[in-house]
């Protein structure tokens, strides 16, 4: 029965696996729309909330579906995923605002220099 | 019955999240701005490292854990770095 | 005690990050991680601009949850944006004047506004305590800059700045 790609996934009651399956699909979901957001938006400034999505939300997803289902198949408590939702909690935030400053200073540079960062920038014009 | 639906669930999800990282590789080459390229690296890092916890699933096993924080890791150090590059044009000040 | 342990939720949260990084409760490592607990933040000390003071755990715990659901509603929304949306986004840059001066809590609401998606911050604004903030979809300023002085800053405001105000 236990078939297909993997070596096999462990079996345990439907009470578990419903959980578990539905949180994995809803991550893939959200990873694949962020993934389209990075994709298709027009400009800079819209691409960079597509990747955020799944950063957040898609992880938090996987990483509780794995923690339950590796606790069953493994038959221990396994919380350790909770260090990479530490981690991406702590440090995603930090790669997102640099690159939005990023963006924001080099379009500053680029356009009219005279424009004091004091007024509220303007420049997502589409290209 | 369970273990049918899990590897579904677990197929689509790995289905899903390797179509994303193509969608970023797209992005990647196409990036009309250097932030653009960079914003797409990141998102593939991260990418990478949600198809690393998959197979951790996949495989029942714990060591691919320690795979996904180290690229979770040296992602966010890159990520960092390339920033801080495009804003000031050096990585060390 | 004082003085073997200055920050003990910091030593509680290196503690829990051995254990968690080796898998098991056996006593040597147990026995390390305490060791690394007590000496790290010793040794880091010096290393830490201000010393920071958290109180009101409730209001702590209650901007938790909400950021959460902040989170869940915002990425739902977001989603269906770049599923559905047929015309263009009113991406906008919008100024939110700050009243909170901890740089502790400022570090906290960035990560806050930054984890929600839908919202990137982008810098405080040079010479001012206004903040910068790229909103994907603006409706409204007006609900944004009460939204997030209201239920993001103001706890905030209570959590790390009790002492002065």
């Amino acid at each position: 029965m236990s078939n297909s790609m993997m070596s096999g996934m462990h079996d345990m009651s439907l009470w578990l696996a419903v959980p578990v399956s539905l949180l994995l699909v809803l991550g893939g979901l959200i990873t694949l729309t962020g993934a389209l957001g990075l994709l298709r938006l027009p400009n800079f400034y819209q691409r960079i909330h597509g990747p955020a999505v799944y950063i957040t939300v898609g992880t938090g997803c996987f990483l509780i579906a794995s923690m339950l289902y590796s606790s069953v198949a493994l038959q221990r408590p396994i919380v350790h995923e909770l260090l990479i939702t530490g981690f991406v909690i702590l440090t995603a935030p930090v790669v997102s605002m640099m690159l939005m400053r990023a963006a924001v200073y080099r379009d500053l540079r680029k356009g009219n220099t005279d424009n004091t960062p004091g007024d509220a920038y303007k420049f997502p014009r589409e290209h | 019955m369970s273990v049918q639906l899990l590897t579904l669930a677990l197929g689509f999800a790995q289905l899903c999240v390797l179509l994303a990282m193509v969608f970023c590789v797209i992005r990647l080459l196409r990036g009309p701005t250097a932030q653009d390229r960079i914003l797409a690296l990141d998102s593939l890092w991260m990418a990478a490292m949600l198809f690393i916890l998959l197979l951790g699933i996949g495989f029942a096993s714990t060591v691919y854990f320690e795979a996904a924080l180290l690229i979770a890791l040296t992602g966010f150090v890159s990520s960092i770095a390339l920033a801080k590059f495009l804003m000031r044009g050096e990585v060390i000040e | 005690m004082k003085r073997w342990l200055p920050t003990p939720l910091m030593s509680l949260a290196l503690w829990l990050l051995w254990l968690m990084l080796n898998q098991s409760l056996a006593p040597v490592h147990v026995l390390f991680g305490g060791l690394l607990a007590v000496a790290v933040p010793l040794l880091v000390a010096p290393l830490r601009p201000t010393p920071v003071r958290v109180s009101r755990p409730l209001v702590a715990i209650r901007l938790l949850f909400y950021s959460l659901v902040e989170i869940l509603r915002s990425s739902f929304n977001v989603c269906m944006l770049i599923l559905f949306s047929k015309k263009g986004l009113n991406s906008k840059f919008i100024r939110i004047p700050l009243d909170l001066r901890d740089p502790h809590g400022l570090a906290i609401l960035a990560c806050i506004i930054n984890s929600t998606p839908g919202t990137v911050w982008v810098e405080i604004i040079p010479d001012s305590h206004d903040l910068a903030l790229h909103v994907f979809d603006l409706h409204d300023t007006q609900w944004w800059i009460d939204m997030i002085k209201g239920k993001l800053e103001q706890p905030l405001i209570e959590i790390f700045e009790q002492e002065t105000a």
